[in-house]
């Protein structure tokens, strides 16, 4: 007491006041070191999101255009159907030698000698091995078409379409590059006459598995996972949601319900390929269920999105106040009367958010779809989910170890498709919690 | 009449049954709705439930039922020559019979009375429909064969007559329970109630599911390699399974895989713990809400971007830019241009892996941080302690035991990962300490074991569902610790 006021006094009497050193420099110091440790945290984050983000889209964004070469093909019927037997045995259309009529139209078209068997081979090279198919598919739908000259739009082939794209470099050597001097003039040649350009890629989203880069495609791989998005949803919503009412409802405080709490929040934890483990062991391997099937892939799936969904169930029961539940219950409803009719339609829109991010976070999903088989070389749409499918982010998988440089610009291709299909479900979520949010 | 037709017979028969409940509660009320005990809507239901119900479990069970009795009435026709040779021969034969019946019926009269006569090969008319058989058909498996497909068809128009007579006496016996003072709600609603237990405990038969699958394989899987030599063995080299040469197993030694498993989670959590829990405290104590309301969105992204393009970015981006740089580091330093990184390293999967982790870290521990109360906070900011102090001494103390949990949490996704050590880690099964080189994890041999084509009785498939086990032992204690430090914390502040 004494020393305050004498303190005080001493101040007044206009003596310099003794600060005791609180290091209040230094202190300052280390707050500002702090922070700037707090920023660059974020902006380190911040800084790989974008790197993730850039090299995807910069490899990217070139697959959805495609190098198309268009030519005059002469479906001569000399080279299809020599004996003229297409009436009666139709499979010979099946087996003519269509590449000779690439062969003939790049010879006419860059005015090559036919004699000169190097020459040839390097102008035929540049168009995909696809054409081949193409063609069949073209007689196969119209056999009409023999004997006359259509324009058809091939597939360049990948090398081509890279070096039209600029992505080879041309300071290399030419013994070195896939692409030599006289195929580079070709396609100078071909692009001022219109023949080769450049076309919005649909095969990217129509085509299934190839070994060209050039004529593989997403679809097959995005209907196999929209059948085990349509099984996910159908299975785990209900169950979800009747599992979630039970637990946050119902469930009377035991040792039972205990359990199956921590059952379910470790079940999300649990790592996703256990589950692929768990799909093969008995869905496969015990329940004889067909392997690579969608059906097994959405059982698995269902699994894994269950306890994402209970969760956010739960939460979105939770979150009505209970002023709702006594009001119905005080007017006679029962219990089951008043979740079904008044707690559930107002948790409906948590439900939905939790369920769509559930899915998207399924759609997304690897590990588990390989072990269970679905790395397969599906080349056809599936049929049914019972049919041997893939999945769109196995298909990256299976770009991905491909060795040849236009399947990364394939890969991450389908990484934008499978990254614009997550945006759009997490914006739905986004949107729908937004909408239809209540604030109690 | 096959299965999905039944099926829907019953649910018309269902939708049948709740119109005639209905109207039935109707008609008896005369009008006057609350003589009724319960609304109309549930004297329907209950009679649809009586009809729908009983009948399917019934058509389940004979389904799964039958053709196990079935089978077993076809195994004890066969003569002694095969059944005394083993079951494995017996099942076989088994197998051939019954896709021998599968195939009888597509051939016309003549050509099985040709087959029987012995006039015609069976297996090459059956082959010629698309139909292959495993071995030579012999008579008596026609015959078992032909009594296959007539069992079959007995127990299918059995099965039928059954399950419609217990859904159409199921809806008969509730309508008849239909009165004035019957509690249909009341019954509805237990209906109900059951089928949200059974809801809930799918949670609890996955875990059972995981667990006692992988537990038999894994018995089986140790029937032929000691467990010792499993959990303790330093060399990884299972060969591969080559058909009729079991004996020559290669070693299991999980030592190396849980080695690179923990040392790259090592790193990635070296990586995103720092990283994640700065930006959590800046986030939580300094960010304004324009700051954060950007900031935490965007990184959590990350969390949401697949695994598979992780792996991909390691792939192609992070593991050459890392053996690049470590080229032109070592030309700088000794002028040798080689590099020391390789592409596929502890250091490139561990690093795309810290970055996934980044957001569970930082979301996990935000949650945490602002959970602790503006009292203690405010106290030690009244005291004069800057916010870095108050943030070291008071606030991370405090939530040190959530922070923990959410690490262990974090942990436990860094062991399981999958996609990003595929693409990123290399597969050489390796005891080594440099960060530099590949080294390999669990999750990384069980992908590889169960590639291509699978045996499922030969140990170098068996072995990916003790590595399995293994994996899912270690995440679940630590999911089941972290979740009890984080319950327990929340506990403390709520």
């Amino acid at each position: 007491m004494t020393d305050i006021s004498s303190s005080v006094s001493s101040g007044i009497a206009g003596a310099p006041r003794a600060y005791r050193d609180i290091g209040i420099k230094r202190r300052y110091a280390a707050e500002r070191r702090f922070r700037i440790y707090g920023i660059s945290a974020i902006l380190i984050g911040l800084f790989f999101l974008f790197t993730l983000l850039w090299t995807v889209f910069s490899n990217g964004y070139t697959a959805f255009v495609q190098t198309t070469i268009t030519l005059p093909i002469e479906f001569s019927e000399q080279t299809i159907d020599p004996d003229a037997e297409r009436t009666t045995d139709p499979s010979v259309l099946l087996s003519a030698n269509y590449p000779v009529l690439v062969r003939n139209a790049m010879i006419k078209i860059l005015n090559i000698d036919p004699a000169n068997r190097a020459l040839v081979k390097r102008a035929t090279d540049m168009i995909s091995p696809s054409a081949r198919i193409q063609l069949r598919d073209v007689v196969m739908a119209d056999p009409s078409v023999i004997g006359k000259t259509v324009n058809v739009a091939l597939l360049a082939e990948a090398n081509v379409d890279s070096a039209n794209k600029g992505q080879v470099d041309l300071t290399v050597d030419e013994a070195r590059r896939k692409i030599n001097n006289q195929q580079l003039t070709w396609m100078d040649q071909l692009r001022e006459s219109g023949v080769m350009t450049k076309e919005f890629n649909s095969g990217l989203f129509t085509s299934g598995a190839s070994s060209r880069p050039e004529a593989s495609g997403v679809g097959v791989a995005a209907l196999g996972s929209l059948y085990m998005m349509l099984i996910v949803v159908v299975l785990s919503l209900p169950i979800g949601v009747a599992a979630s009412i039970y637990l946050e409802e119902f469930a009377p405080k035991n040792r039972f319900t205990d359990l199956i709490e921590v059952n379910i929040n470790n079940l999300a934890a649990v790592p996703s390929i256990v589950f692929g483990l768990l799909g093969l062991a008995i869905f496969i391997n015990f329940a004889g269920m067909p392997r690579s099937a969608a059906l097994v892939g959405g059982l698995v799936l269902t699994l894994m999105t269950l306890p994402t969904i209970i969760i956010a169930t739960r939460a979105a029961l939770k979150a009505v106040p209970p002023s709702i539940r006594a009001a119905a219950l005080g007017l006679g409803a029962s219990k089951m009367q008043t979740i079904f009719h008044h707690v559930l339609p107002l948790a409906a829109p948590g439900i939905l958010t939790g369920t769509i991010i559930g899915v998207a976070q399924a759609l997304g999903e690897t590990a588990p779809l390989i072990l269970i088989g679905m790395v397969a070389f599906v080349v056809d749409y599936p049929g049914s989910p019972m049919e041997p499918s893939t999945a769109l982010p196995v298909q990256i998988y299976m770009w991905a170890n491909e060795a040849e440089r236009a399947f990364v610009e394939r890969t991450s291709g389908a990484i934008i498709i499978l990254l614009a299909f997550l945006i759009v479900m997490n914006l739905g979520a986004i949107l729908l919690r937004r909408r239809f949010e209540r604030r109690w | 009449m096959n299965t999905s037709l039944i099926i829907l017979f019953i649910l018309v028969l269902g939708l049948i049954g709740y119109v005639t409940g209905r109207t039935r509660s109707l008609s008896i009320s005369g009008g006057k709705l609350s003589a009724l005990h319960s609304r109309p809507v549930y004297y329907g239901s209950y009679v649809a439930i009586w009809a729908v119900i009983p009948s399917l479990i019934v058509l389940f069970v004979w389904l799964i039922a039958a053709p196990i009795y079935i089978d077993s009435l076809i195994r004890s026709s066969f003569p002694d020559s095969v059944l005394s040779q083993g079951s494995a021969t017996t099942e076989l034969t088994l197998g051939t019979t019954r896709s021998m019946a599968g195939g009888i019926l597509l051939l016309s009269a003549e050509e099985l009375e040709a087959a029987k006569s012995g006039t015609g090969n069976l297996r090459e008319i059956l082959a010629s429909k698309g139909v292959p058989l495993a071995s030579e058909a012999q008579p008596f498996m026609i015959e078992a064969a032909e009594s296959f497909n007539a069992l079959s068809a007995t127990s299918r128009l059995l099965m039928t007559i059954v399950v419609f007579a217990i859904g159409v006496l199921g809806a008969f016996f509730a309508v008849r329970r239909i009165g004035l003072r019957f509690r249909a709600r009341n019954q509805v609603e237990r209906v109900i109630l059951a089928g949200l237990i059974l809801a809930s405990s799918i949670a609890i038969l996955t875990t059972v599911g995981i667990v006692g699958s992988m537990l038999s394989e894994t018995t089986r899987f140790f029937q032929s390699v000691p467990a010792y030599s499993f959990f303790f063995g330093t060399v990884w080299d299972p060969r591969f399974a080559a058909a009729g040469a079991a004996a020559t197993a290669g070693q299991f030694g999980l030592i190396p895989l849980l080695a690179g498993t923990l040392y790259i989670a090592l790193v990635a959590m070296l990586f995103a713990v720092p990283v994640g829990l700065f930006a959590a405290i800046y986030m939580a104590e300094y960010a304004s809400p324009v700051v954060r309301g950007t900031a935490k969105p965007l990184l959590e992204i990350l969390a949401g971007i697949p695994t598979i393009v992780y792996g991909f970015f390691a792939l192609v981006t992070v593991g050459p830019f890392l053996r690049d740089i470590s080229t032109e580091l070592n030309g700088l330093v000794t002028g040798n241009y080689v590099n020391f990184i390789q592409a596929q390293s502890v250091l490139t999967a561990g690093l795309v892996m810290g970055i996934m982790l980044i957001p569970f870290v930082s979301s996990l521990s935000d949650d945490i941080i602002t959970q602790v109360p503006r009292a203690m906070r405010d106290g030690s900011l009244g005291l004069g302690a800057t916010r870095s102090e108050t943030i070291k001494r008071v606030i991370l103390p405090a939530a040190l035991p959530g922070i923990v949990g959410a690490l262990l949490l974090t942990a436990s996704r860094a062991v399981g990962e999958t996609m990003i050590v595929v693409l990123a880690a290399g597969v050489a099964a390796r005891l080594q300490l440099n960060p530099f080189e590949p080294m390999t994890t669990v999750t990384v041999k069980i992908v590889n074991q169960l590639t291509g084509d699978l045996e499922f009785t030969s140990p170098q498939t068996l072995v990916a569902f003790a590595l399995g086990i293994t994996l899912f032992v270690i995440t679940l204690f630590l999911n089941i610790y972290a979740l009890y430090i984080v319950r327990k914390y929340r506990e403390q502040y709520e």
